[in-house]
């Protein structure tokens, strides 16, 4: 199964990105052998309608589901009508975090987590 | 006075005293037997109406027309998420998503939709308050809580000046866009300072806006007695003429204070505003 992990650097020992339109990068991560293919987040510095757009792009590639930390409403919708389980309040490395996904530690789709524009504001 | 004369007030920095200028400007000239008209164009946060205190005779609610799509017509072709620059219309797989906050209202992905599946729907963006007072005319608008369509709100204010007389147009505080909407086409900027490294700052921006926009324009230094020398040179540097100084007074700040026009305060105000009028209206 394939899925995206919003991710702060190029590699799975990079930490998950807590933002999502604005995450510097997405990894699509094949589960089963630990694959992975980088894709820049062409969204992260864009004026407006960033969730959306970062959003489109996870369903283009074809990802199932993602890891992220925060989601915001419109990135959610987007994600749910292109049928992709949303799962937030993941943190730690890319790896740590397909491997709690793995094991079945996260749930998915309480929602977006955060409102519009958390991602561009200074991080705690 | 024949024809239309539009002055707006603005600044770069807030809390300058714009909206002081503006109304107690609009007030002396009615004073004069000017036909004045105050427009409150600052729709984030309008407090003219603190001073002039006008009987609102009318009120209309504005709209912006945002896309409603009829997703049994739609064939999923997805021209109308290709045109759109602002990810308000978004087809995924079998549904196409809108988000009207994120729309800009170009009317794009209307014309791109090639089966009619898209309709255009009113969003409610705020109001425009319309009134009179004993002196000038008065009208403001008002941005609906949680809307961000100021520019289309200030431009539906516009709409409502007076094609005679004097037009007193309180803008915004800042340089960009909402601004910008509010002093495009005027005859004359008045760019309210104070005289402190923020006021300065802050008008070296706005003065720089005017100037790009082509506006006529003139300064007038608010609580003037501080530190005025900076603000001074770079006026004289620029080339922009100091058309009025308002001086540092603890009275005038306590009738502010009190939501009274500080015209009467003292004497030598009025003069500094009948002064400042003639210039304007020169």
């Amino acid at each position: 199964m394939k899925i995206a992990v919003t991710a702060q650097g190029p590699d799975l020992d990079a930490a998950v990105d807590p933002r999502f339109g604005r995450a510097a990068y997405f990894l699509l991560v094949d589960t089963e052998t630990m694959d992975f293919s980088l894709m820049e987040n062409e969204a992260s510095q864009a004026a407006g309608g960033a969730g959306v757009s970062a959003a489109q792009a996870v369903i283009d590639a074809g990802a199932e589901a993602v890891l992220t930390g925060n989601c915001g409403p419109n990135a959610f919708r987007t994600l749910k009508a292109g049928g992709v389980s949303v799962y937030t309040g993941v943190s730690g490395t890319v790896r740590e975090a397909i491997e709690g996904y793995v094991a079945g530690r996260f749930s998915p789709d309480a929602g977006a987590n955060v409102q519009s524009h958390h991602g561009t504001e200074p991080q705690e | 006075m024949n024809g239309l004369r539009t002055i707006a007030v603005a600044s770069g920095k807030g809390g300058t005293g714009k909206t002081t200028v503006a109304t107690n400007l609009a007030v002396l000239l009615a004073r004069q037997g000017h036909a004045v008209q105050y427009i409150d164009g600052d729709v984030e946060a309008p407090n003219g109406h603190i001073f002039l205190r006008p009987d609102i005779t009318h009120s209309r609610c504005v709209t912006v027309p945002v896309p409603t799509v009829d997703s049994s017509r739609c064939t999923g072709c997805g021209r109308c998420g290709q045109i759109c620059q602002f990810k308000a219309i978004v087809p995924v797989k079998s549904s196409v998503l809108t988000f009207e906050q994120l729309c800009h209202s170009c009317g794009g992905c209307l014309r791109v939709c090639p089966v009619q599946a898209i309709e255009e729907k009113p969003l409610d963006i705020g109001r425009v308050d319309i009134g009179r007072t004993d002196g000038p005319d008065f009208v403001q608008g008002t941005l609906r809580i949680g809307s961000v369509r100021s520019v289309a709100l200030i431009r539906a204010v516009r709409t409502h000046a007076a094609d005679r007389g004097v037009v007193i147009l309180d803008a915004p505080p800042g340089t960009s866009c909402p601004v910008i909407a509010a002093v495009r086409g005027v005859d004359f900027v008045l760019l309210v300072t104070e005289p402190t490294p923020f006021g300065l700052h802050d008008l070296k921006l706005a003065a720089a806006m005017v100037r790009h926009l082509g506006l006529a324009h003139g300064v007038v230094i608010n609580r003037s007695g501080l530190a005025d020398e900076a603000t001074e040179m770079f006026c004289r540097g620029e080339g922009i003429e100091i058309l009025a100084r308002i001086p540092d007074d603890r009275r005038i700040a306590e009738t502010y204070s009190n939501g009274g026009l500080i015209l009467d305060v003292a004497p030598n105000l009025g003069d500094i505003f009948s002064a400042l009028a003639r210039r304007l209206l020169a």
